[in-house]
């Protein structure tokens, strides 16, 4: 038995043989005896073979992977056709009276090497498509099979240093049961496949994966990072339980997806949902969702020339409002700042954004921008359950300023005889640690509290989740972050006002339990998360989680915490790994 | 033969997308096309062939550069109009 430890890239367990995809080398010997018309006769059908090879793996990525996948074909078949590359390659045939495997890897090592220059990270994929459209050329030339996995005839977990795309879209993902690499890591493009595919893949083990027979038995955990060599009976039956365990959690969870969440003592809790869009308010809808806890607005500014309209914008939050009927919809005013890139609004760059004049500070400083949304918000109101809150907040005086914005564009729109909800509470995001410390003195101004612990744990713990070499700091899971949580619920309870939470803990099983005993009393998440969040929460007692967090909140760090979960509730530990 | 210059205003310049709907545009006609540009450092022309995608993308187009297109064959003006008024509106991202 062995064990390699590597990168999470991919939740789940998969259990089976491994199987080594290896390319095969190309190796191209010279020729001597070329004669130049025999060589371009050969290079023009190697050409049409690839590009019937590449049409047809297009039509393949367009069904099964992503418009993404399948422009990169797109791109290859240009390259194909390309006048300079073919050019080249038929000069030196003519002129040097090379063999057209050797002018192909030639020229295409040629081009590639400009391309992987110009220093940028577009060219250097470029450089890589152009080499792997060389090689394609070089397979049928050479006549080697095209896919190595050909040979693969039973479910297996694929070893491989990383994978390309024309790798992993010729694979025959029926009989994929995982995925080992030696390299890369959980955003490389074989640990988003998996993701896709809903396969478990685990990265960056180490070369000695390359070296394991194929046939050898694996046990490969993507949601811990491991890979089990040869592993005994014993150990194999017990994830087969494992396995089995967690699959009907799940399946019970779809199940009942529809079903409210109420604890084993009959308490009612609210899961609502994180979306960004239309169609994010359609997938919420389908997974179960009782309202959405988070409208991100955003969307409506990015990537375009000028700011929406109070019009259009009026359209959308109608549009997304209507799916959900009387349910509740939170929507979330402008959370944008100096790191994003929205030209037409003339944004300074700052040295820290995250820290700057970003979501809520941007749009008191800009009524040209604030006002529209709040107008267009309050129309949309109309014969709904709107609720409206506002990001990044530091100060009471913030929210009694965006109050006073709200109220003038509510009674011009009264003055102008529109119709709008009438009522509308209004709740403020707690993200910020001064805004977590002055709960008491924020739940006086507002009528609901949301937690966004993505940004509170950052701002707590003084780490940028972006910075790979820090993100581990920035963990909710700190009992840090979790303190300040606890004393904002009990701040807002203490003045009857209610709290939720849609950052990404709010989905976490580990944390629900903690979280119920905390008696938060919304949950909010991304809507593929939700039948499982209910599920998990129907199995539990808020009277034992109480003491549970309590106990965890007293613990160290984000692992002990875990830990601690995992003993105290064995079957979140199933479902977790 | 015709020939037009044009500043390229769109984010990316000659990349990505723009760069393969410029080079699908310039090959749908039969006239021999290409595009030249200034290197912005060795203040040097550059030329690429318009059909060629590799050609297109190492040229280095970048947003507020000038180039210049230039065809020679039966359908010359077409290809120089086309090619102009897709650079004009941003390869249709306006």
């Amino acid at each position: 038995m062995k064990e390699l430890a590597g990168i999470p890239a991919s939740r789940g367990i998969g259990i089976g043989p491994i199987f080594q995809f290896v390319r095969k080398e190309l190796i191209i010997e010279e020729r001597s005896n070329i004669q130049p018309e025999e060589e371009l006769k050969r290079l023009k059908t190697a050409i049409s073979t690839a590009k019937e090879q590449i049409d047809s793996i297009y039509e393949k990525a367009l069904k099964e992977s992503s418009d993404a996948d399948a422009e990169i074909f797109q791109a290859h078949r240009m390259i194909l056709e390309d006048p300079e590359l073919l050019a080249g390659v038929e000069n030196k045939i003519k002129n040097q009276d090379k063999s057209a495997e050797l002018a192909m890897q030639e020229t295409g090592q040629s081009f590639s090497d400009i391309m992987a220059a110009m220093s940028d990270e577009y060219f250097a994929a470029r450089a890589t498509d152009i080499l792997d459209v060389r090689n394609r050329v070089l397979r049928i030339l050479l006549g080697i099979a095209e896919s190595p996995t050909t040979a693969m005839n039973e479910p297996s977990v694929i070893a491989a240093d990383d994978l390309t795309p024309s790798d992993t879209v010729l694979l025959d993902k029926t009989l994929v049961i995982g995925f080992c690499t030696s390299r890369g890591s959980a955003t490389s493009h074989t640990a988003i496949l998996a993701r896709g595919l809903g396969i478990p893949a685990v990265a960056g083990v180490g070369d000695e994966v390359l070296s394991q027979k194929n046939g050898t038995q694996v046990i490969l955990d993507g949601t811990k990072g491991t890979a089990i060599f040869a592993p005994g009976k014993e150990l194999i039956n017990e994830y087969h339980q494992r396995i089995k365990a967690a699959n009907s959690i799940h399946e019970e969870a779809m199940k009942y997806a529809e079903e409210p969440a109420r604890t084993k003592d009959g308490k009612r809790v609210e899961v609502v949902a994180n979306i960004g869009n239309v169609e994010g308010a359609k997938s919420a809808v389908k997974n179960g969702a009782e309202g959405v806890g988070l409208l991100r607005t955003e969307f409506l500014y990015l990537e375009r020339k000028k700011l929406p309209t109070e019009e259009e914008q009026f359209q959308v939050y109608k549009d997304i409002l209507d799916v959900f009927g009387d349910m509740p919809v939170i929507l979330r005013t402008l959370d944008v700042g100096g790191d994003k890139e929205i030209p037409y609004m003339g944004l300074e760059a700052e040295s820290n954004s995250f820290l700057g004049q970003r979501a809520l500070r941007l749009c008191l400083a800009r009524p040209d921008i604030f006002k529209p949304q709040l107008r267009a918000a309050l129309r949309a109101s109309a014969g709904y359950n709107l609720k409206i809150m506002f990001p990044m907040v530091a100060t009471a005086s913030e929210v009694r300023a965006a109050r006073k914005v709200l109220d003038e564009c509510s009674a011009e729109l009264e003055e102008e005889g529109v119709q709008m909800a009438a009522e509308i509470e209004i709740g403020i995001m707690v993200e910020i640690p001064s805004a977590a410390l002055v709960a008491d003195q924020l739940a006086k101004e507002v009528d609901f509290f949301s937690i966004g612990t993505n940004d509170l744990s950052q701002y707590t713990m003084a780490a940028d989740r972006t910075n790979p070499k820090v993100a581990e700091l920035s963990d909710a899971f700190f009992p840090a972050v979790l303190r300040l949580v606890r004393e904002v619920i009990r701040a807002a309870h203490k003045e009857g006002k209610w709290v939720g939470m849609c950052g990404e803990l709010a989905g976490e099983p580990l944390a629900l339990p903690i979280l119920l005993g905390l008696e938060l009393d919304e949950f909010s998440m991304n809507p593929p998360m939700i039948p499982l969040a209910k599920q998990i929460i129907r199995n539990l007692d808020t009277r034992d989680m109480k003491e549970i967090a309590d106990q965890a909140l007293e613990l160290e760090s984000p692992a002990d915490i875990q830990a601690f979960i995992k003993e105290k509730i064995p079957f979140i530990a199933e479902i977790t790994g | 033969m015709k020939e037009l210059k044009i500043v390229v205003n769109n984010k990316v310049g000659l990349h990505a997308r723009p760069a393969s709907l410029f080079v699908q545009a310039a090959t749908k006609f039969k006239s021999d096309i290409n595009v030249s540009c200034q290197d912005s450092e060795t203040k040097e022309d550059r030329k690429a062939n318009a059909k060629s995608i590799l050609g297109i993308l190492t040229l280095g187009v970048f947003q507020g550069m000038e180039i210049t297109i230039e065809a020679e064959g039966e359908d010359e003006d077409a290809a120089v109009d086309t090619l102009v008024a897709l650079v004009e509106n941003d390869f249709g991202e306006k």
